[in-house]
């Protein structure tokens, strides 16, 4: 077995998970903060890829994406760079389909957390900043961590955006589960099911870690 | 002095009713404040600390304008720096005793004399989960304090102490007060939790 694509999966996985994380906590806690119609619907936006055919979400992301349209052919023109059946491309089009799973659980567990928390913060002087790092982050890190195990995994499991952003190029975009699918379509049933077993072992401990973890540590802070 | 003019629409179960007060405190007074469930004890406080926004109103304290409405004033809470108790506490769950206190100053001396005032220091590496409601609400108490307010709001601040420890802590908690000239403002529901302790009343009975 090429491990290659495995290897490539991970990668992607822990590029997107690690945006994710950069992105995810400011916009969680920006839309854990008060509703506003605007905030609806971005949080909608978010949402999005979870209830939307990943193909459909990858027919739109190739059409902003190629070179002949508006933001891939801006990004071609000024920077000259290519995301269609690319690696930035595919980590681009990743961190907007695993977004839900990483901002949903974020922002949840901070609206559960006392409002009182920050505002006792506040009262010592505290800047908003100094309140999420010391106060509010450390209180929901279960959370935070629940959701990059999740991040991950979701984006372990990736076929139908990845195959219409990177196509199957070998080395490039040619991740676990387009191999799997590349070798049913090539008859060789033993190499499908090798990425098969690996992407499922991976996924099942990813997913039992988060169970195990959520059991002992996920609990309310307050309880 | 502090100056308090204030008006806040409420939201109850018996409709839409409106906060209004109207009072001057003196500088380094003992207010107790009291009156029935519901009636905007805990909203004044917050108004005060700068927490919550009123409809209207201005506050004025030692000379600095902390609210004017109508010139479109309102400090933030950092600005104000009011101590403040909250009812539940509000205790970060992951940081210990001592890092409460040191989450609001650097004062190690004064972080010491505060332990020890609340009779926390042998329980300084305790998390708020493995503390009583009595200890938790002292601890609540001592950080309020840790940043040497000039206004300090208590909210319902005894009311999970034993009889004997509260007469005690108030016995402090007033020599605190009075070296560091803190005006203070305190919720209670106990008619008698503060005889001879309170120069002044404010009742907030809204109808």
């Amino acid at each position: 077995m090429d491990l290659t694509p495995v290897w490539l999966t991970l990668k992607l996985a822990g590029i997107t998970t690690l945006v994710l994380l950069l992105i995810g906590l400011p916009l969680a806690y920006w839309l854990s903060k008060g509703r506003s119609f605007g905030k609806i619907i971005l949080e909608a936006v978010i949402t999005m890829p979870l209830v939307l055919p990943p193909s459909v979400l990858g027919f739109y992301l190739l059409m902003a994406f190629s070179p002949q349209h508006g933001i891939g052919g801006w990004l071609q023109r000024v920077f000259n760079v290519q995301l269609v059946f690319s690696f930035q491309g595919l980590v681009l089009a990743s961190v907007i389909y695993s977004m839900p799973f990483m901002v949903g659980p974020i922002k949840s567990a901070l609206q559960q957390l006392p409002v009182s928390l920050a505002q006792a913060s506040y009262t010592l002087g505290k800047s908003e900043r100094q309140t999420f790092v010391h106060v509010l982050l450390p209180n929901i890190r279960a959370s935070v961590l629940t959701a990059a195990i999740l991040t991950f995994a979701h984006t372990l499991g990736e076929f139908g955006v990845v195959l219409m952003i990177g196509g199957n190029i070998p080395g490039v975009t040619r991740v676990a589960s387009i191999a799997v699918y590349d070798s049913v379509e090539n008859m060789d049933y033993h190499s499908a099911n090798a990425y098969s077993l690996t992407l499922f072992c991976i996924t099942f401990i990813m997913v039992v870690s988060v169970f195990v973890f959520n059991k002992y540590k996920a609990k309310s802070p307050l309880e | 002095m502090i100056t308090v003019d204030i008006e806040k629409k409420l939201r109850g179960y018996g409709g839409q009713q409106v906060l209004k007060i109207s009072s001057e405190f003196p500088h380094g007074s003992i207010t107790k404040i009291y009156g029935p469930s519901g009636a905007g004890k805990t909203t004044f406080l917050k108004i005060i600390a700068g927490l919550i926004e009123p409809e209207k109103g201005m506050i004025i304290s030692e000379g600095n304008t902390w609210l004017d409405t109508e010139a479109g004033i309102s400090l933030s809470p950092q600005k104000r720096k009011a101590g403040f108790v909250f009812q539940n506490y509000a205790l970060f769950p992951n940081m210990n005793i001592r890092q409460h206190l040191e989450y609001a100053t650097n004062d190690k001396q004064w972080i010491n004399r505060l332990l020890k005032t609340g009779k926390l220091d042998t329980l300084s590496t305790h998390k708020p989960e493995y503390l009583s409601g009595g200890q938790q609400q002292r601890l609540a108490i001592l950080r309020a304090l840790a940043i040497k307010p000039k206004l300090l709001l208590m909210d319902e601040p005894f009311s999970a102490l034993d009889p004997e420890m509260r007469l005690e802590l108030i016995k402090v908690l007033r020599d605190i007060w009075k070296e560091f000239g803190m005006t203070v403002f305190i919720v209670s529901h106990d008619q008698r939790e503060l005889d001879g302790i309170a120069e002044g009343e404010l009742l907030i009975n809204n109808p």
